[in-house]
């Protein structure tokens, strides 16, 4: 916090000077050099700083370009070893389905690239294929299918091919579901969550039709899918069965003596293809908020400031005597209502910033997989392009 | 319990026991407004929305049918008077239908499956003459049926009368739907409410030449006319129908018995402008020589329009068309013209002060010179036609049968009436809504329009519409402009676009239509409260300036000496309940007259009645009504409340909230977004909005979406969408919106959605298709059949979706020639066959329906229903549906007109979102907004914004600020504050691409968005090769029938400007209709091509020397045959090219 109200404090004489020499006129020869090697303040808070102004935010673009600040003697390439260092990534919350960490020194794009990742890339489980065998209730089958098909999975997709178009469903490829429910007549109305979805390990027990004619009681009758073994007898699920990720999701409600069955064939998918495959609710990252007093705000002032701010980003020091100052406590909590810098020139006062490469990224995973995992999963897949790319190049 | 100081109920206790109470505090106004909302789904229990129909429609069924069944009561035979038939009572069963002599119930939606109409039978109580000759018995009958009457749903006589919810969700209907339309032949017909110009009043206007007219359309039970009297070069002359010719009034005033041209002058009134007026009328009547009544009589007679068939010379025809047709509305009883005289006195009057003040005329389209026609009116109208034409009809075949000279058999009149042309008439009239009752004149086309199903607000909007009198072509403006006297009766902003804008319009939430009521005692309140009969007034008091005339539905009762006194103990007897709610009384300064109205039609509302500007509705009665103590019943009996027609609102100062009531106030608003009808009411800060973006917005209402899957209630509510239950059949989603330019795919009002919403079901909408086949039944006894499926064989694939009764499985997925009902017909349909019912399999042949849809949806059986048609067929229902996500193309619309194709649909990484990690479902331009100035949607989406924050559903009611009824933007700006967001509703926004900061900050947040019908999967087309016209052999036109893309006019002329003349020639004909024909060089006609000698022959040369070949367009052959069948011959002259 110091070195911020030293800056502060430098830039404020930066502005005085740059403000004052109207009067004499001084050749263009007489003005000092700029120092060779390290970038003028102003320059500086502009690469690293996203400045959140009361209209518009702006400086928002990273400068890529290597040898955009050449003339100032300063060198903007990227370099493996200075990213070593200062890369760092520290996980503020982890949960089971939720995680907040900070990714600090790298680019925007990066930091996208492992959103976009998460978002579309990732594989999951979802149900696909819904067999219905029977369904009086007042929810249509193609809806009742989508609503299936959007519930997640808890199962490491990891353990599953994907299934291609001319593929057999098998022990590898999918899972099979059974839902069958019945309002008993007389009764009053029932809602089906989905913890009435049971796993079935053998696969498939409804028979092919075209099955029904040869089939003889000896050999088992052709399914709709051919498991050559349980799941069950898999080791990564013989004592954690596969089931839908939450119990208490409604499917549908049924009516006195209405009836749903059906089967459900979840596969291995990407949310590019369906959000339903998508591992995560969602995944974004923000920048770190960074809240400059540009002066000193005191007394009835810096209460007023207190209050304004809905997420208590401001705080109350006292200077002895009863002096009060206004300091900023929480800068990490602002969310950008930009009610500090709103209105009477209070933009003069406060400066909202965000830290370019500082990312507060959170993940909310849908269950398949712990958020941990769906970020070193991301840093893989992209891992895995970044090789692509180099093969094809070489 | 502690009685508190404002308990009402502890002031009386206080007052017996003698204490002191500061009445004057007591009496002080309130300060606070109250809140009257909770009067508005008070009001909505008892009146208002469909509830006219309803009423209308009962009011017929219990009183209007009785009345005209009375008036009709006798059927009496010329020959012998003595035989004849009397009505006794009418009444109206329950719906129900005989089938093979058994009576069966019918519930509207049995009658919506089989196509049936939902009516019930007409009972009457008769007594009629039996026997011949000499012995004649009277005899009583009860419960005849005369016939069938739709009934309307929900009325009285519906089986869905006073329900509940659960007893119709047994009878299969929506406990939401309103009722109060018909169910004809399996279809729901609304009768749609008919505005009319106001029967038996005077009406001052100009006619086209300017010339000034009163006129006074008349309506009786007995005759209907129109009566002018104009001012035509000074000269004052009637038009009436049945005179040849017009006449001068002063000869009707002699026939009438007014001979002294001294007393006409006194009865219009003595000032001597009206004298100069009137000296060149009776100078005419001089000319004419027309001095006594006789005269008069004879010169009538001589104008008299001579009808084709009567006897030439009836005496005292003219006499008795004064007596009858001339302004029938006044009853002349023994031979009193005097009522008549006066009439025609004030009519004049009244037209010589338009001549003289221009501000005298009427208004025509002023809404209380209009009346309302509702159903039970209109059906009233017809009913009564078709009783008499029954009764004329069952007279005519007594009087036949009574002139035979011999009759055998017993006679029985009652046998006679009993015919089915009063269901017939009436189903007939109102499935095609052409009503031809010609003993009214009324011929008028499209009276009934099937219901508009596609929303449930599109049907309650269209209970609503109110269809005009005026043909649309007409080119004036006057009519289709909003008149100041429509405030609070009908909609200001829901009208559609068009050819019909501003003459459709629709009734606001809280208006009520009247219906007839009795004026008798009226009357006779009016004589006892000092009204100087007329009888006993001479001419020269009418006009007398110290008093006011009392004109009662148009008929002159007599004057009052003290007008405002007398109507404000009229108002005083109507707010306690002694005379109807309904009666409006009216004191016009101007015409120095009070109207009293009782009629049916008028349109009025209710408003808070105040003194001297202190509304008498207290908080404590507000209280009262929420604990349910109270009804809105009771604040009108308690006359807290009263109903106020057009007129009656011009003596009435309305203050629209209590806080600016004045001294002078009569009266308060209930809610100033009542102005506003049902529709509009949907539209949040409509108040906000450019006027006509609301209109458009209605326009769309009714396009919505049939069913959509995920519906939601809208974020930011009005009162109305609470008070219709619209939160509960919503038909659109809160999208969440971001304002901003994205991806160029989203210019012109185009949109972008985000992929991940439309995969989670935003937007997904269910579209049902009907599919309907019969088992016919044949004249000889043979009937179609339904066989079980092959499962076998080349055709068990088309028949896959069959189940085993030979119709398709409800579920079974639909494609394009599958088979869904494997019917076979007998070959043998006529004629004889010797065992119908057992006839061989070889005697039937396939007929199998296939189901021809695109291949580019996968429609799904949704129900197969089984009922019998009118023929008693069976008939077969399959309900096909369709679940559809949105598409490029696909139409949405937020609330407020802003309607948009989907421009492109974009993957949700690739999406804004904002630090807290929201997404947009859609992205909406910006240039949207500048042009069209719906700064309501702004405030909705800032509104909706807050909702979502704070978890409390927002307020947007029109006009709602001031009462509490709308968020004001500040208080949601101070919410979307308080939860983190910036109080303008913009967002700082990452974008999804390069994953830096956006340059702007982004207005972003929910926008009730609704789907409409408008789908590119029904409007997609595109061929190859396809079907041709027959007769031209030209590709077809039309989506429909897999026509062609048309080269135009306007495209060959580019083609021919840019020199294609190739592609030229393979559009409009290679690949058109190219036709090769012999052309005989010779003669320069069309020959044949000889297959056998392989050789073009000339069929008029008959050779084949000069034959060459060549192409032309089939049209082209064809309009040569053409001509030459009309005896031109077109010969081709052919050239080496």
């Amino acid at each position: 916090m110091v070195s911020e109200s030293e800056e502060s404090l430098s830039e404020n004489e930066e502005s005085k000077a740059i403000r004052e020499p109207k009067t004499p006129k001084i050749p263009v020869w007489d003005l000092p050099d700029v120092p060779k090697g390290k970038l003028p303040p102003h320059i500086q808070l502009q690469r690293t700083r996203v400045f959140c102004t009361s209209d518009a935010p702006t400086h928002t673009e990273n400068i890529q370009y290597s040898g955009a600040y050449a003339s100032m003697g300063v060198d903007n390439s990227l370099r493996l070893e200075e990213f070593r260092n200062n890369f760092r990534v520290d996980v503020i919350k982890l949960s089971e389905d939720d995680m907040e960490f900070d990714m600090i020194g790298i680019d925007a794009a990066i930091a996208n690239a492992f959103r976009r990742i998460l978002i579309s890339e990732l594989p999951t489980m979802a149900i696909e294929k819904v067999f219905m065998a029977n369904n009086t209730s007042v929810v249509q089958d193609e809806v009742l299918a989508h609503r299936l098909g959007l519930i997640p999975l808890k199962v490491d997709p990891r353990l599953f091919n994907y299934m291609s178009e001319n593929d057999e469903p098998n022990e590898k490829n999918t899972i099979v579901f059974k839902l069958h429910v019945r309002c008993e007549k007389g009764s009053s109305r029932i809602k089906v969550k989905s913890n009435e979805l049971k796993w079935l390990p053998n696969g498939s027990e409804f028979i092919l039709s075209t099955e029904k004619a040869t089939s003889d009681s000896t050999s088992k009758p052709k399914t709709y899918t051919s498991f050559n073994c349980s799941q069950e007898s898999l080791p990564e699920f013989s004592n954690d069965p596969i089931a839908p990720k939450h119990d208490d999701i409604i499917i549908a409600k049924l009516g006195a003596g209405q009836e749903i069955e059906l089967e459900a064939h979840a596969v291995k998918g990407m949310g590019k293809t369906h959000a339903k495959w998508s591992p995560v609710a969602t995944a974004w990252y923000r920048m770190l908020p960074e809240v400059v007093l540009l002066q000193e705000i005191k007394g009835e002032k810096a209460e007023e400031l207190v209050k304004k701010c809905p997420v208590n980003v401001f705080d109350i020091e006292d200077i002895g005597r009863g002096r009060k100052r206004a300091t900023v406590a929480q800068p990490r909590s602002c969310t950008l209502c930009r009610e500090c810098i709103r209105g009477d020139d209070w933009d003069k006062l406060v400066a909202l910033r965000r830290v370019r490469d500082h990312f507060i990224f959170t993940i909310e995973s849908t269950g398949a997989l712990p958020p941990e995992v769906l970020f070193t999963e991301a840093v893989k897949i992209l891992e895995d392009k970044c090789e692509r790319v180099i093969t094809e190049l070489s | 319990m502690v009685a508190r100081e404002d308990d009402p109920t502890s002031i009386n206790d206080l007052l017996e026991k003698g204490l002191e109470i500061d009445k004057q505090a007591l009496a002080a106004p309130v300060k606070n407004a109250v809140d009257k909302f909770k009067l508005l789904p008070e009001f909505l229990k008892v009146r208002g929305l469909v509830k006219q129909h309803l009423d209308s429609f009962n009011y017929f069924v219990g009183t209007q049918i009785k009345k005209v069944v009375l008036a009709n009561e006798r059927i009496t035979s010329k020959i012998d008077p003595s035989i004849y038939l009397r009505y006794k009572d009418v009444r109206i069963g329950e719906p129900s239908m005989i089938i093979d002599g058994v009576t069966e119930k019918l519930t509207p939606q049995k009658c919506r499956l089989s196509d049936i109409t939902y009516a019930a039978p007409i009972y009457v109580n008769i007594e009629y003459i039996t026997g011949s000759h000499g012995s004649k018995t009277t005899q009583m009958k009860r419960d005849v049926i005369i016939g069938r009457m739709p009934i309307m749903l929900r009325s009285f006589s519906c089986i869905l009368y006073g329900k509940d919810e659960e007893e119709l969700a047994r009878y299969g209907e929506c406990p939401l739907d309103p009722g109060g339309y018909f169910v004809i032949k399996g279809t729901e017909k609304v009768l749609l409410i008919q505005e009319q110009l106001s029967n038996n009043r005077i009406i001052i206007d100009a006619d086209k030449k300017g010339c000034v007219q009163a006129s006074v359309t008349s309506s009786t039970e007995r005759t209907k006319s129109k009566t002018v009297i104009k001012m035509e070069k000074e000269k004052i002359s009637l038009y009436l129908n049945q005179f040849s010719s017009k006449v001068p009034i002063m000869v009707v005033l002699k026939a009438m018995g007014m001979e002294s041209d001294q007393e006409v002058v006194q009865m219009i009134g003595r000032d001597p402008r009206y004298g100069e007026l009137l000296m060149p009328s009776i100078e005419d009547c001089m000319k004419e020589a027309v001095y006594t009544q006789h005269q008069a009589l004879e010169f009538l007679e001589q104008k008299v329009k001579k009808l084709p068939y009567s006897t030439p010379d009836e005496e005292g025809r003219a006499l008795r068309i004064l007596q009858d047709i001339f302004i029938a509305n006044i009853p002349v009883r023994q031979n009193n013209f005097r009522p008549k005289c006066i009439y025609v006195a004030v009519m004049m009057r009244r037209m010589m002060e338009a001549i003289l003040n221009k501000d005298a005329m009427d208004d025509k389209d002023y809404v209380g010179n209009k009346r309302l026609e509702l159903s039970g009116q209109l059906l009233s109208l017809l009913f009564e036609d078709l009783f008499k034409t029954m009764n004329d009809e069952a007279r005519k075949t007594i009087d036949t049968i009574l002139a035979k000279p011999s009759r055998s058999s017993r006679f029985d009149i009652s046998q006679f009436i009993v015919k089915d042309s009063i269901t017939v008439g009436l189903e007939r009239t109102l499935s095609t809504g052409n009503f031809d009752v010609k003993r009214f004149r009324m011929h008028r086309k499209g009276m009934t329009q099937v219901v508009a199903r596609l929303s449930y607000i599109g049907t309650l909007g269209h209970m609503t519409k109110i269809s005009p009198q005026f043909e649309k072509s007409r080119k004036v403006s006057g009519p289709r402009a909003l008149q100041p006297s429509q405030w609070g009766m009908l909609c200001p902003c829901d009208t559609p676009e068009g050819e019909s804008c501003g003459l459709v319009k629709n009734l606001a939430l809280m208006t009520h239509v009247t219906t007839d009521e009795d004026e008798g005692p009226l009357i006779s309140l009016c004589f006892s409260l000092g009204v100087e009969d007329m009888e006993l007034l001479s001419g020269e008091e009418l006009h007398m300036p110290n008093s006011y005339l009392i004109i009662m539905n148009g008929l002159i009762l007599g004057k009052h000496r003290r007008p405002q006194s007398f109507a404000n103990v009229m108002r005083k007897l109507r707010r306690a309940g002694k005379i109807g709610e309904f009666v409006s009384i009216f004191v016009n300064e101007k015409q120095r007259c009070v109207y009293i109205a009782s009629d049916g039609g008028r349109v009025c509302r209710p408003i808070v009645i105040a003194d001297k500007g202190v509304s008498r509705i207290k908080e404590h009665h507000m209280k009262e009504l929420r604990d349910g103590v109270r009804t809105f019943d009771s604040f009108l009996k308690e006359g807290l409340i009263e109903y106020l027609d057009v007129n009656e609102e011009n003596n009435a100062l309305i203050a629209l909230y209590e806080d600016n009531a004045k001294e002078g106030t009569t009266h308060i608003e209930i809610e100033p977004f009542t102005i506003l009808g049902v529709v509009a009411g949907l539209i949040p800060y409509p108040h906000h909005n450019q006027s006509p973006r609301n209109t458009y917005q209605l326009c769309r209402m009714d396009t919505l979406i049939y069913l959509l899957v995920y519906p939601q209630r809208p974020l930011l509510t009005t009162r109305t969408i609470e008070l219709v239950s619209y939160d509960k059949l919503g038909a659109g989603q809160n999208a969440t919106v971001a304002v901003m330019s994205y991806s160029g795919y989203d210019i012109e009002d185009a949109i972008v959605m985000n992929k991940s919403s439309l995969d989670r079901g935003f937007g997904r909408c269910i579209v049902v298709k009907k599919l309907a086949a019969v088992s016919q039944k044949y004249e000889n006894g043979t009937s179609d059949r339904i066989i079980r499926p092959v499962r076998e064989g080349y055709e068990a694939e088309r028949m896959q979706i069959l189940d085993d009764d030979g119709l398709a499985a409800p579920g079974q997925i639909i494609r394009p020639h599958d088979i869904y009902i494997n019917k076979e017909s007998p070959i043998v349909t006529r004629g004889p066959v010797t065992s119908p019912l057992g006839l061989p399999d070889s005697a039937y042949k396939p007929s199998r329906q296939t189901y021809k849809g695109s291949d580019g949806e996968t429609p799904v059986v949704d129900r197969v229903a089984l009922c019998s048609d009118r023929n008693n067929n069976l008939c077969i229902k399959f309900m096909i549906r369709h679940t559809r996500r949105p598409e490029v193309g696909d139409k949405f619309s937020s609330r407020h007109g802003q309607k948009g194709v989907c421009g492109t649909i974009v993957q949700q990484e690739d999406f804004p979102f904002s630090e807290r990690g929201i997404c947009p479902d859609l992205i909406m331009n910006p240039h949207g907004f500048p042009s069209r100035m719906t700064v309501g949607k702004m405030i909705e989406l800032l509104g909706s914004k807050a909702g979502v924050s704070c978890g409390r559903f927002h307020y947007g009611s029109a006009f709602g600020e001031p009462s509490g009824h709308a968020d004001k933007v500040e208080t949601i700006s101070e919410t979307l504050v308080k939860h983190g967001f910036s109080y303008n509703g913009k967002d700082f926004i990452y974008s999804g691409i390069t994953g830096e900061p956006l340059q702007a900050y982004i207005f972003m947040g929910p926008i009730y968005y609704q789907k409409l019908k408008h789908m590119v999967l029904d409007k997609m087309h595109a061929r190859g090769s396809g079907p041709r016209v027959m007769i031209t052999r030209q590709p077809t036109e039309g989506r429909s029938r897999n026509g062609g893309l048309r080269v135009g006019e306007m495209e060959r002329d580019c083609l021919i400007a840019y020199g294609a003349s190739m592609l030229i020639y393979e559009r409009l004909m290679i690949s058109s209709d190219p036709f090769e024909v012999q052309v005989c060089r010779k003669c320069g006609l069309l020959g044949y091509y000889n297959f056998k000698l392989k050789t073009g022959i000339c069929s008029t040369c008959k050779n084949g020397e000069n034959i060459s070949t060549m192409k032309l367009p089939y049209a082209c052959k064809l309009l040569f045959q053409e001509l030459q069948a009309m005896n031109i011959i077109p010969r081709l002259k052919l050239t080496e090219a």
